[in-house]
């Protein structure tokens, strides 16, 4: 029996807004005790489909045309008073950001018991009961605690499965889940993923599952829908839509997406880029007048080496201190001890004058594509700056400049715009070009492809192995992507808690894991399985 | 305990702000143009040459430099704010009498001002882009251009002097000799323009602020989770977004004290109201120094005070304060 | 950006009403050649009854119109100048708090935080008094009662920036720490000092008419403060000598708190995003 059923759903933008419409034209059904998948990249209108049959449409943004028919009602022109009796009860939904999405001057139990209270169901005392009960069963610990606890004392994922508790309060027959796990490291998303498959079990609920990840539609999904630019471009069953897709869209997304096929294993030179000898780096809070001091062993005692023209794979979750190295290896952390030695120069022991002269020769590819480019700089300027401060003349810097351009894919006359005249793929070729043109002994990667669409990763991840056999780079690749870094490292290093766990090639790594924790991050790899499937077959 | 601790380094480092206050009034009275004997004298009396070499010798004015700055410092520490020759008697006596009349109009205009403002605000926020909300944003907007002493003319002119309702001067009537309850609602009813006029700009200030922090916490995530939830929109707005969106109005609050103390000056003199900013505006005229400068390190206290309330009160609304960090 | 500022009508009457006061402040000398001190009719000329003296004329005979117009020119100058004084000192104060951190930046925050402790118009009145009332010490005053805001707004402002990744390139690509205080990160705060640069000229000319009104204006020019502090004793027979220069004071003051707004909006458009899909 069909728990929903959304037909010829279209959802009208604002004025001004880059399209039309938001959704266009959009059917689909959930059936009771179903896992339907909506997956898209940013803006294909999958989490506009969901806030609309919440009634949760920002300001601007209406249903212009279709239904959606939920209980045998069409729950999009409901008055404003049975939509919200439904929100909640019978719809409940959980969001992508769990360190937001909770209010963060609120007890956990109180946010609960709340959902009772905006339905008039039982005494506070029951709420508070009941609190407790849910509190158990999304299996967070020390209920009486948790209960009593304000968000900032808990973690991403224990606060999404407070998110979770509260959503499931009065049983709903539908959740809808928008990017729920996007947020969170990959060992916390698998957990979620498997206490939302089992709630689904016990309960029989229906789930409209937003994704974007192919990884994650793998481990969850019974129904798959694939949404482009507010379009519903295929569908089907899971199995089917992974196994074999016939859109050109799903294809090229599924293609995007690493599998378990490994590169050809290349043996890695002599001669060091990068060596990293017993590198500590301690962060030190509080420490007041009456506060005692915590340390945080960011990174801990660490030694590795990058050969010339190899790519190095650092893996970890957050708080892992894989960032940190990073950054210290270019000595915008400056250590606690250790050596960063960098074509014979020891980076970390030298003065700040002397660094001024030596930074040219590790660069650094930044994450935010939004963030890395100063907006009130010309192009020409940020890739210039770096050249002619080091002693290039000017001329020559800029004739480069617009040669880099050229490589990376942008053309030469970008070097005159703006920063916001680029889409953050382009932003990205930007960031690389302007490390290139620094002609460094060694560029740091962090996590430079994480915050882009699939399909935009692919692409860079495309250049940056393109420009590795050009120009024969050492890379660092800092990711928390296992699957990325199987993409395009020869070795890849695990860190957990500050230390350096594993090393090894990515064969090595992948088929033949030594410790512990490098078997649980590749278990928890989303769509594990799957991917190793099709790489057999 | 975190929060015992913590308003104790707050009154540390209040104390220590009042001590570096006192130094700065040691040098500006040092600054003033001309013998500093003579401008402690102020103009009342100046001439007296006995006097003049009594105050040389009790501030140590032949003695160096820093052994004057720490006898000043220590008398300001007894709560020895020196001698008004004008009035004839000692600073802080004069201060200690005015001082109620002023805690009386300051404190009703900043309760008056932060409830109205805050009511006023959130019911702008809920009613944003209407009619009414756009009639409440223009005139707060008016009320904040418009300078406190004229506001407090024009009430005068419009409410004492064409409509008779409210007395235009004074803290109470005159030779009445009230008693009791009486007395009490004679000083209310001579207490109500004053403390209207003061709170009007601060009333316009915080609503503008809360309706501001309204709208921008009603974009936050978790209002969307109480939205999911099922719950009402009043109930949203009460539970989520007005707990949120009071913090920096607190913290406002808190910051604009020192802007309220020094408007009771104008609305004191406009009023006639015996307060210490009268008792300013009065050593102004006489070039009576030091009163002025007891005034000012007076209102310093004051804004100190008023900052570790709205500290407290912060501290009791977030949770996230003191119990992490 | 412009587009923006020109389509918010609150901004544009603002600004309208702006180059009105400017334009009566500029043609001030050539509208009343005698200046604002001239004896020209009977004291208490009652306003709109001689054409001559619409707005009537004060306690001297005093023509009325023509002190407003002059008193136009001392508001602008002490707002603007007092402001940009407050910008030159709270400016790099909080840039290099906000930048270096550390010592250089608890030191500049704990001589903030002191600044911002004092009650400011107290502190504007004692500065005055001492110093004795002339345009010069006013400007100085008010200037130094009002840069701590600033300082504080700057210091968050490039703590933020300083955090963003292309802050880090910079480092990386090897420029000097003040070449990227100056060339990157400074840039990114203008807009919202722009902000509040715009309300602070309406705080000052605000803060110069309460000293005036005092009787700590500078006696030899002629403000709109100081008009309604010697009216004050006669509001009961003259109310229009107190009531034209507030009129004054609050048509400039909201203009200026208007253009403010409408470039806080246009600058930070964050706050009017659209729906996005």
């Amino acid at each position: 029996m069909s728990t929903l059923v959304i037909d010829h759903l279209s959802i009208g933008l604002p004025e001004g807004a880059d399209r039309p419409l938001a959704v266009e034209d959009v059917s689909m059904a959930i059936e009771m005790g179903q896992i339907l998948c909506v997956v898209g990249e940013s803006g294909s209108g999958k989490s506009m489909t969901a806030n609309a049959l919440m009634g949760l449409l920002p300001p601007g943004v209406t249903v212009e045309a279709g239904k959606a028919v939920f209980n045998g009602q069409n729950v999009l022109d409901l008055p404003e008073s049975r939509k919200q009796a439904l929100r909640g009860a019978e719809i409940a939904m959980i969001f992508q950001e769990p360190m937001t999405a909770l209010n963060p001057l609120m007890r956990i139990g109180d946010q609960i018991a709340e959902v009772f209270a905006a339905h008039d169901r039982f005494t506070p005392s029951e709420r508070r009961e009941k609190a407790l009960h849910l509190i158990r069963e999304v299996g967070l610990p020390d209920p009486e605690k948790i209960i009593r606890a304000y968000p900032f004392q808990l973690s991403g994922g224990q606060r999404q499965r407070a998110m979770i508790a509260m959503a499931l309060a009065l049983e709903p027959k539908l959740l809808i889940a928008d990017e729920p796990t996007t947020a969170l490291d990959v060992t916390t998303q698998a957990q979620i993923l498997k206490l939302i498959l089992d709630l689904r079990d016990r309960r029989g609920m229906a789930v409209m599952f937003i994704t974007h990840d192919f990884g994650v539609v793998a481990e969850i999904a019974d129904q798959v829908i694939v949404m482009r630019e507010g379009k519903v471009v295929e569908r089907g069953v899971a199995a089917d839509v992974l196994g074999n897709p016939q859109h050109d869209y799903t294809r090229r997304l599924l293609d995007a997406i690493p599998t378990g096929k490994l590169p050809a294993a290349r043996a890695p030179r002599d001669v060091p880029a990068l060596e990293i000898k017993g590198l500590r780096k301690i962060y030190r809070t509080g420490g007041g007048l009456f506060k005692p001091v915590r340390e945080v062993r960011a990174v801990d005692d660490v030694s590795l080496t990058v050969a010339r023209g190899e790519v190095l794979g650092l893996v970890g979750e957050s708080g892992s201190g894989k960032s940190t190295l990073g950054r210290t290896a270019v000595r915008l952390v400056t250590p606690d001890g250790g050596q960063v030695m960098v074509g014979g120069t020891d980076l970390a022991a030298l003065s700040d004058e002397e660094l001024r002269r030596e930074r040219h020769k590790v660069q650094m590819v930044f994450q935010d594509p939004y963030a890395s480019l100063n907006p009130r700089q010309r192009i020409m300027g940020a890739l210039t700056d770096g050249p002619i401060t080091k002693g290039v003349p000017k001329a020559r810097a800029q004739e480069r400049a617009r040669e880099l351009l050229e490589i990376v894919g942008l053309g030469a006359e970008a070097a005159s715009r703006y920063p916001h005249e680029f889409s953050g793929g382009q932003r990205q070729r930007i960031g690389i070009a302007r490390a290139l043109a620094m002609d460094p002994e060694l560029i740091i990667a962090d996590e430079a492809v994480s915050a882009l669409d699939v399909s935009i990763q692919a692409q860079v991840l495309d250049l940056l192995r393109d420009l590795r056999e050009r120009f024969d780079l050492s890379i660092l690749f800092i990711t928390h992507d296992l699957r990325v870094a199987a993409q395009l490292c020869d070795r890849i290093a695990v860190m957990q808690k500050g230390r350096l766990v594993e090393i090894g090639t990515v064969h090595d790594i992948f088929l033949a894991p030594q410790q512990d924790y490098t078997r649980q991050l590749l278990a928890a790899v989303p769509g594990a399985g799957w991917s190793q499937e099709s790489a057999g077959a | 305990m975190d929060t015992f601790i913590a308003v104790l380094s707050r009154i540390a480092k209040a104390v220590l702000t009042l001590l570096a206050i006192a130094v700065l009034n040691f040098f500006l009275l040092h600054a003033a143009p001309g013998d500093p004997a003579v401008v402690l004298a102020g103009e009342a009396g100046a001439a007296d040459e006995q006097m003049i070499a009594q105050l040389r010798e009790r501030f140590g004015l032949d003695q160096p430099f820093y052994v004057q700055l720490g006898k000043y410092v220590w008398g300001i520490m007894q709560f020895d704010l020196g001698y008004s020759f004008r009035q004839g008697m000692p600073v802080s006596q004069l201060i200690m009498e005015r001082l109620p009349a002023t805690l009386i109009l300051t404190l009703t205009a900043f309760f008056i001002s932060l409830g109205m403002g805050i009511w006023l605000g959130v019911a702008a926020s809920a009613r944003v882009g209407r009619a009414s909300d756009s009639l409440l944003t223009t005139l707060a907007l008016l009320f904040y251009a418009t300078p406190l002493y004229w506001a407090a003319l024009m009430a005068v002119l419009v409410f004492s002097v064409w409509l008779g309702w409210l007395p235009a001067f004074g803290f109470e009537t005159v030779g009445a000799n009230y008693t009791g309850l009486a007395r009490v609602l004679d000083i209310a009813k001579h207490l109500v323009l004053p403390a209207l006029t003061l709170g009007l700009f601060f009333m316009a200030v915080y609503m503008r602020m809360t309706r501001a922090s309204m709208l921008e916490v009603s974009q936050m995530d978790f209002v969307k989770t109480a939205k999911a939830k099922g719950l009402g929109g009043a109930a949203i707005r009460r539970r989520h977004i007005l707990r949120n969106a009071i913090l920096p109005v607190v913290t406002l609050a808190g910051l604009q004290a020192g802007q309220l103390v020094g408007g009771a000056v104008l609305t004191e003199t406009v009023f006639a109201w015996p307060g210490i900013g009268r008792l300013m505006f009065e050593s102004l005229a006489a070039r009576d120094y030091n009163t002025i400068l007891g005034v000012f390190i007076v209102s310093a206290a004051m804004v100190i005070l008023f900052n570790i309330i709205t500290d407290i009160v912060y501290r009791i609304v977030d949770p996230r304060i003191g119990a992490r960090s | 950006m412009w587009k923006r500022f020109a389509s918010n009508i609150g901004a544009m009457v603002g600004v309208v009403l702006l180059i009105a006061v400017i334009a009566i402040a500029i043609i001030a000398p050539m509208l009343y050649p005698g200046g604002p001190w001239q004896m020209v009719q009977r004291p208490f000329l009652v306003p709109f009854t001689m054409e001559a003296y619409p707005l009537g004329t004060d306690t001297l005979g005093r023509n009325v119109a023509a002190q407003l117009a002059y008193g136009a020119q001392v508001s602008l100058l002490v707002g603007l100048v007092s402001t940009l004084v407050a910008l030159l000192i709270g400016v790099p104060l909080g840039a290099v708090a906000g930048f270096y951190g550390g010592l250089a930046d608890e030191g500049a925050m704990r001589f903030t935080e002191f600044f911002q402790t004092i009650p400011n118009f107290a502190l504007a009145i004692v500065l005055v008094a001492i110093f004795q009332p002339n345009l010069t010490s006013i400007i100085l005053a008010i200037a130094i009662v009002s840069w701590p805001p600033v300082a504080r707004l700057v210091r968050a402002e490039v703590m933020s920036v300083r955090k963003r990744e292309f802050v880090d390139a910079a480092t990386l690509a090897g420029l000097s720490k003040p070449r990227i205080l100056i060339t990157q990160v400074l840039p990114n705060t203008v807009s919202p000092i722009i902000v509040m640069a715009s309300l602070m000229v309406a705080t000052a000319i605000l803060l110069e008419s309460s000293l005036s009104f005092l009787g700590l204006g500078d006696p030899n020019a002629m403000s709109w403060g100081y008009m309604i502090g010697a009216a004050r004793t006669v509001i009961r027979s003259a109310w229009w000598l107190s009531f034209f220069p507030g009129v004054a004071i609050i048509i400039t003051v909201l203009a200026l708190n208007l253009i403010g707004e409408g470039l806080n909006d246009a600058l930070n458009p964050h706050l009017s995003r659209k729906g996005r899909a």
